[in-house]
């Protein structure tokens, strides 16, 4: 399955009727702004849109939501993204002293796409994405979310699908608002195990040879090699073909080349006899405990690694003034709205499932009352409803965590 | 600076906390007192002065890709012949004297380099480096003396800091210990998490390193992730719900992080104070001439050139032809993924196009090379995603920065290649056989044989991948007599990839002019 033609084209009075009745704009303001009235977290905070015909507009700030929701119905953008909480009014850039308009706070966001996973999934390429692929995408989620929480102990985690082929991460926790940007591209040379650019073969160099892996990967292991087994080895085969092989005798040591390579040259083998095939040599040639056999196990481990762990756009992580895309716009491709995910049940998470603007404004034209009319948080009555209920949630738990907070500080002064 | 009266008041709260004779107590200095003393207009500017030699030497070290020893031998002969700073058991040299100098010339450059972020991101990145290297060179025990002070359980730091916080007040000083503070973990917690701290631990050792010992234990520290982003970045540490437990050996990647903030800190707090100063005509051109002495101390020639250095016009055309001539394979590697693809990726565009740049090529003639390459993309779309972009290159959008060419060390340390870009240093990020290939197909008609390869390849696997860069050269330009060892001209190796191409054009240049005159005479 597919999912690459979209039943309505997005017109812009499609988009606007979204943007009139369906778009959350209350709860987008309450989690960017962490609290119920406004503060500098949404007042100074940049918003940019894209406009019908792909034109650019950066610097858009505004007091409420209310503003935020009338200026997106006067300009109809066909998508709008978020950036930081700059020193001031981005709206107000233009009269700032040179050097004092700065970044200050943003959420840490990652962002994780399908294009980066083309060279290891054989079902589709670029722009496309089916249920099978999506299977990578889950992998990373878990262990992202897993490595954030348990690494570095943020636990305000927002998972919000892209629209078409990928994930984005946006983390609310004060500290990780707060994070410069060296700190972050620290963390993220903490999360990026995946380097090397296409003309390079071995991708992770996380340690020196046969020595141990770090702990936070080994602790990982078991997931990826389950989904090492499942994804590349069962239902992608990614090693069936000639090309698909010949890179995976690329990252083993010289001793599998000439002894694996003739074995599966001319023959029609699956990845699984191809990885036990692997495996075997590994028992025949390096005995239990020796150096040679620790060698071996080593770039076995490396191999799990390079296909199944997550591929990481680092660039978009690394600064704060980074903009990405706002939770709930449609993607104008495909016109599915960007959803938030919860991490717990990401294996059944089905992109195509995912609802179409064009299925939400049907749903809400059936359950019309024509006595009433057109009023606000119109969503409840349709298939958005559980998406808005998980963003609330979210956010109703980054302001109660704020109020503690403050609570314990103002305890401290008195 | 200050009124007369406040700086009596200043020196006599500074003399209250710390006695006169432990003014210096150690030859290393966390710099978190300014000297609240009388300084002579002249000690002013030499000890400024002299400071300014040994951190040119660093930066120029860094420019050189000097290995960490290499540069710790220069720096340290540097600071004997005009800057000496001798440990406390030194006899027979007057310490005080030293350090106060050290102190003094420390300060007057903060004054100096606190202008603009440039300026500020250099003076740090020098002075850490500068604190590294005395760090490494202290006698141990002196040095764990330096350490307990500033850890001590006496809170000997904490009075030094809120003696010295200015307006900010003193709450945010005394804050400020409690987050960037290190504790010494519990028997309980090692014990719980001893399995990870362990592998932790041994991931970082090198192979040649012997086994641990059995039963291993090491004392670790536990801060906050943030307070050692290096240890972080490379997974050197274990990381726990935030907190990094970091063994004692890396205890100084601690301490240098904490006095690279401080510094960043104080630079800027120095910046707001700065317009004070705007009235005092002894000090203030003084200050103009070392920070301008700074700029002036790095080679910065490839940096600021637009045009090339011989004034020829660079056309579109003429650049298939001078990419197999002249360019480093870097470049020509992006040159033909560009004439394959049709298209390159951000970085490549921009190591691309800022080379090309540097090269000469003029805006109009760059549009329009740009334009003919991405020949798969459509008129309208280059010009709303990629003119902008070539336009910011040369300056002409945006903030119009005049953008350098990115030198090699940029290339080999900034922005690695993700798996679908060509840009990056080949000899680096190209894995060994398709480094071979790629050197024989682009090389081989400038006289690179096979048999050059074991040579480059046993250079690359060393790690020195700008002396493999420049060994090609050397092949590539034998023609034009170009022998081993003579590098881009006197030996020097490429530390910029508009240098090589530069150097390959005026050796073609000098040979076509000799044939002139050849043939003429």
């Amino acid at each position: 399955m597919t999912m690459n033609i979209d039943e309505e084209p997005l017109t812009p009075e499609v988009m606007l009727a979204f943007y009139r009745r369906l778009y959350p704009f209350k709860s987008i303001f309450s989690w960017l702004n962490q609290g119920h009235t406004p503060t500098k977290l949404f007042t100074q905070r940049e918003f940019a849109f894209t406009l019908q015909g792909d034109v650019y507009l950066r610097y858009q700030s505004f007091n409420t939501a209310d503003e935020l929701k009338k200026q997106v119905c006067t300009m109809n953008p066909t998508r709008f993204e978020i950036g930081p909480q700059y020193t001031l009014r981005p709206r107000d850039k233009k009269l700032a002293r040179p050097g004092t308009f700065q970044p200050v706070e943003r959420e840490l966001v990652f962002d994780i796409d399908m294009t980066d996973y083309d060279p290891i999934r054989t079902c589709c390429s670029d722009a496309a994405i089916c249920s099978r692929c999506w299977a990578f995408i889950a992998v990373a989620v878990k262990v992202l979310d897993n490595s954030i929480r348990e690494n570095f102990g943020y636990k305000h985690l927002l998972w919000v699908y892209s629209g078409r082929r990928g994930i984005h991460l946006w983390i609310s926790d004060k500290e990780a608002m707060q994070l410069t940007d060296d700190q972050r591209r620290s963390l993220v040379g903490w999360m990026s195990v995946i380097q090397g650019s296409k003309d390079q073969h071995k991708k992770v160099n996380v340690r020196p040879a046969s020595r141990p892996l770090p702990p936070t990967l080994s602790s990982m292991l078991g997931t990826l090699a389950e989904a090492f087994s499942q994804i590349i080895l069962d239902d992608q085969d990614l090693f069936r073909s000639a090309e698909g092989w010949k890179e995976l005798l690329h990252l083993l040591p010289k001793d599998f080349v000439d002894d694996l390579g003739d074995h599966w040259k001319g023959k029609d083998r699956s990845s699984e006899d191809k990885w036990k095939d692997v495996k075997k040599f590994v028992k025949t040639n390096g005995p239990q405990g020796s150096a040679k056999r620790r060698m071996y196990e080593s770039a076995l481990e490396d191999i799990i690694l390079q296909y199944t762990y997550p591929r990481l756009d680092a660039e978009v992580s690394k600064h704060r003034n980074h903009l990405l895309k706002a939770p709930f716009c449609v993607h104008p491709k495909t016109g599915r709205v960007c959803v938030p995910v919860d991490p717990e049940t990401i294996d059944d998470f089905d992109p195509g499932n995912v609802p179409t603007v064009g299925q939400l404004l049907r749903e809400l034209h059936e359950a019309e009352d024509p006595e009433v009319g057109e009023h606000h948080s119109d969503w409840m009555k349709t298939s958005l409803k559980p998406y808005v209920d998980m963003l609330d949630k979210h956010a109703t738990e980054i302001i109660v965590e704020v109020v503690r907070k403050k609570k314990e500080e103002g305890d401290k002064t008195w | 600076m200050q009124s007369a009266r406040d700086r009596k008041i200043a020196t006599k709260k500074f003399l209250s906390v710390i006695p006169r004779d432990a003014e210096y107590p150690f030859r290393l200095n966390f710099y978190d007192i300014p000297p609240l003393y009388h300084v002579t207009i002249e000690e002013f500017e030499t000890c400024a002065l002299e400071r300014l030699r040994v951190l040119a030497e660093i930066e120029s070290s860094f420019a050189r890709n000097r290995p960490w020893e290499d540069m710790k031998k220069f720096v340290t002969e540097q600071c004997k012949k005009h800057y000496p700073l001798d440990s406390s058991t030194a006899k027979f040299v007057d310490i005080r004297t030293q350090r106060k100098r050290d102190h003094i010339g420390h300060y007057v450059l903060r004054l100096a380099f606190c202008r603009s972020e440039d300026l500020r991101r250099r003076f740090v990145k020098a002075e850490t480096t500068l604190f590294k290297i005395r760090f490494d060179m202290d006698d141990s025990s002196e040095r764990q003396d330096f350490l307990d002070s500033l850890h001590g359980p006496t809170n000997k730091a904490n009075d030094k800091q809120s003696g010295n916080e200015m307006d900010d007040g003193n709450k945010r000083g005394q804050n400020k210990i409690e987050e960037t503070g290190w504790e010494e973990i519990t028997k309980d917690e090692f014990d719980e998490f001893e399995e990870e701290l362990r592998a932790a631990y041994e991931s970082t050792l090198s192979p040649r390193d012997p086994p641990l010992r059995e039963p291993w234990r090491m004392k670790h520290y536990k801060v906050k992730w943030m307070r050692v982003p290096d240890l972080v970045e490379k997974r050197r540490v274990f990381l726990h719900k935030g907190k990094a437990y970091v063994p004692e050996t890396e205890l100084s990647s601690i301490i240098f992080q904490q006095f690279q903030d401080n510094l960043e800190k104080s630079l800027l707090l120095t910046l707001k104070h700065l317009p004070r100063l705007d009235e005092d005509t002894r000090i203030i051109p003084l200050l103009n001439n070392l920070s301008q002495g700074f700029l002036a101390g790095v080679p910065s020639e490839w940096c600021s050139a637009t045009s090339s250095a011989n004034g020829d016009e660079i056309t579109a055309d003429m650049i298939d032809g001078m990419a197999k001539q002249h360019f480093p394979m870097c470049m020509r590697h992006l040159h033909e993924s560009l004439r394959k693809d049709k298209h390159l990726k951000h970085f490549g565009r921009l190591q691309y196009g800022l080379f090309l740049k540097v090269l000469g090529l003029s805006i109009e003639e760059a549009l329009a090379f740009w334009r003919r390459s991405f020949s798969l993309i459509q008129d309208d779309k280059f010009n709303k995603e990629y003119k902008y972009n070539i336009r910011h290159t040369f300056g002409l959008e945006g903030k119009r920065a005049n953008y350098p060419a990115k030198s090699c060390q940029q290339i080999l340390t900034a922005d690695q290649p993700g798996p679908q870009d060509s840009h990056g240093c080949p000899y680096r990020h190209f894995s060994i056989d398709n480094l071979q290939t790629g050197l024989l197909s682009m090389y081989s008609n400038q006289g690179l044989s096979s048999a050059h390869l074991p040579e480059i390849v046993s250079i690359v696997k060393a790690g020195h991948y700008h002396v493999a860069c420049t060994r090609v050269f050397e092949i590539t330009h034998a023609a034009q007599g170009v022998k081993k060892n003579d590098g881009v001209g006197e030996g020097e190796s490429v530390t910029h990839p508009n240098q090589y191409a530069a150097r390959s054009l005026e050796l073609e240049k000098m040979m076509k002019k000799e044939e002139e005159d050849v043939s003429m005479g």
